[in-house]
């Protein structure tokens, strides 16, 4: 369990947090800022034991599973469904989605 | 009818004591006298069900009935049905209405189950408590103030609630076991690759793994039978004839040794260990030998869980910007502002939190030290499994260290719910199969004691838990509000 020098070790600005809301695309504002702050001390705290085992030598595992991805043949298996898809857009227009202008 | 078992419902309807639209019928007046109390579907599909029930009562008249022909079930909100909104009980995808289905929902549509509702849940499926839902609370069959468990509670309240017999769910670190534990049913997640996931919307690619929910484990047999299988539309699907489990639930436990994992047995509430150690008490008149088994790296699973689960919901989340589906914010001033405030209003707290993590986790100067470290412990969890085995055939333990906790309870408190998780986590990094089965209640409330097993055991799984619910009628408790 987090222990006070762990969290400590894993104390993290809100600068950090404020980048890693850019990062991921996300508006926040400073309120909920300020809360995903103390999560992330906390979570960073919580997860000291992995960060900080002394486990470098392990192989690391990604999947469950040896696997090798399969490939198939290049053909087309699907029919042209974009109205369908399209339907759940939230604005589109002649087969095209639309956004804010982009170049000026 | 709708508290009989799947074995019974398919003598009564290939006997003629009830047609599939009465059956059906009966479902559906369920869920309504049912869902206003419990709010486990976000939405009901009375007129396409209707349209399959006669369908399927033609096909039993015509004596080619398919293996589920007129059993109704609902899906979890995170299978995609096509020309039915699909939700993911998220507001980003309040208004998502698939152009396909997944190869689940097809699937069980195939055997001739009838798709009856859609299913509540955590957003994205992430959540232990379906507390974190755009549509809701869901509450519990058995005690209206407490949670039903997540991320898959809607699927277990609606079955606990016999508003049908079956449900899909889906688990990517307990998001089966812990809610059928929570509401008193069986639920099984089965092999990472057993079942499509084509369909299934993504939270953690290496960890989601859909699966099934039942009365009892003979049930959960027919409708893994029914969805499981090779499926070319999804890469991680496994290339491996499917068992005929209901055809294999007739078992001997002689000579079968049990694993007892000592860490899973620690931490948790004394009354709960309790009733999981009388379901070993069970198996053992049954004639099983318990062994108990070392876990030595257990102890790095949450951790290890959280760092991977938040790295690849981030990664899988970013295809939500707004553009071609979802949610889309008022009046975006350019691109950035668009994606931004779009996924700020469209994904609730919880998500949030999982998406900032695990972008930190991921980002340049961290990955080492978070996401690197992980996938390193995450092999050690998975040896621990690999080197358990050799010593027993399956392992016992509780799949959650209390019964249903109240509503709002753990809500303030994000990392106090994920340490609840510490013993469905490790079973998902290593991607086995495992199952929960309900035990002897602890002050009026289910119970759930957990079996894991090797690659591709279902069918051992599901014969023990079968010959355990032959033994007692733990499975068999039906709660007062929903009777």
């Amino acid at each position: 369990m987090a222990t006070d020098s762990k969290a400590k070790q894993a104390s993290i600005d809100l600068e950090t947090v404020r980048k890693t809301a850019r990062l991921a695309r996300l508006a926040v504002d400073e309120e909920h800022l300020a809360s995903y702050q103390a999560h992330f001390e906390r979570l960073l705290a919580l997860v000291a034991d992995v960060t900080e085992a002394p486990i470098d030598d392990v192989e690391p595992m990604a999947h469950p599973m040896d696997m090798a991805q399969r490939l198939r043949p290049d053909a087309v298996t699907e029919d042209d469904q974009r109205e369908r898809l399209q339907a759940s857009a939230p604005n589109a227009e002649d087969g095209f989605f639309l956004v804010p202008r982009v170049i000026e | 009818m709708l508290r009989e078992s799947v074995t019974r419902l398919r003598e009564g309807l290939r006997n003629k004591e009830y047609s599939a639209r009465e059956l059906v019928e009966a479902s559906l007046a369920r869920i309504d006298e049912q869902n206003g109390k419990l709010n486990a579907l976000i939405t009901v599909t009375p007129e396409s069900a209707l349209v399959a029930a006669d369908a399927a009562d033609r096909a039993l008249a015509a004596g080619d009935a398919p293996d589920l022909c007129g059993i109704p079930l609902v899906h979890k909100d995170n299978f995609c049905t096509d020309g039915v909104l699909t939700t993911c009980g998220s507001r980003m995808l309040a208004n998502f209405v698939p152009a396909y289905d997944a190869t689940v929902t097809r699937n069980a549509a195939s055997h001739g189950a009838i798709t009856v509702g859609k299913a509540n849940m955590d957003e994205f499926a992430m959540g232990s408590s379906s507390e974190h839902g755009h549509f809701g609370v869901v509450r519990n069959p058995w005690d209206h103030e407490r949670v039903p468990g997540g991320s898959s509670g809607g699927s277990a309240a609606a079955v606990a609630a016999a508003m049908v017999p079956l449900a899909t769910a889906s688990d990517t670190g307990g998001s089966i076991r812990q809610p059928a534990a929570f509401c008193g049913i069986t639920g099984m997640k089965p092999s990472y690759g057993r079942i499509s996931r084509y369909g299934l919307v993504a939270y953690a690619s290496s960890l989601d793994q859909a699966g099934v929910m039942g009365v009892s484990a003979e049930d959960c047999a027919y409708l893994l039978k029914a969805i499981s299988g090779f499926d070319p539309l999804d890469s991680t699907s496994v290339q491996r004839p499917v068992e005929d489990y209901p055809a294999e639930l007739e078992g001997a436990l002689k000579g079968l040794k049990i694993g007892l994992p000592k860490p899973y047995w620690e931490g948790l509430e004394s009354a709960v260990a309790d009733a999981v150690q009388a379901q070993a008490d069970e198996l053992v008149k049954l004639g099983a030998e318990l062994v108990e088994v070392e876990m030595p790296n257990a102890s790095l699973a949450v951790s290890t869980y959280y760092l991977i689960a938040q790295a690849e919901c981030s990664s899988n989340l970013s295809r939500y910007d707004g553009v071609r589906f979802g949610h889309r914010c008022e009046d975006p001033k350019d691109l950035q502002d668009l994606y931004r405030r779009s996924r700020g209003e469209g994904f609730c707290e919880e998500t949030q939190r999982r998406i900032l993590v695990g972008t930190f986790a991921l980002s340049s100067g961290y990955i080492d030290a978070y996401y690197g470290k992980a996938m390193r412990a995450r092999r050690l969890i998975s040896d621990d499994f690999t080197a358990a085995f050799e010593h027993c055939d399956l392992m016992l333990s509780p799949t959650a260290p209390s019964a249903a906790f109240k509503i709002g309870e753990k809500e303030t408190d994000p990392i106090a719910m994920y340490l609840a998780d510490v013993n469905t986590v490790a079973v998902n990094l290593a991607g086995l199969p495992a199952l929960s089965t309900p035990g002897p209640q602890v002050d009026g409330l289910p119970v759930g004691g957990q079996l894991i097993g090797p690659y591709f055991s279902e069918s051992r799984l599901l014969m023990v838990a079968h010959q355990l619910q032959q033994a007692t009628d733990w499975h068999l408790q039906v709660p007062e509000a929903a009777a």
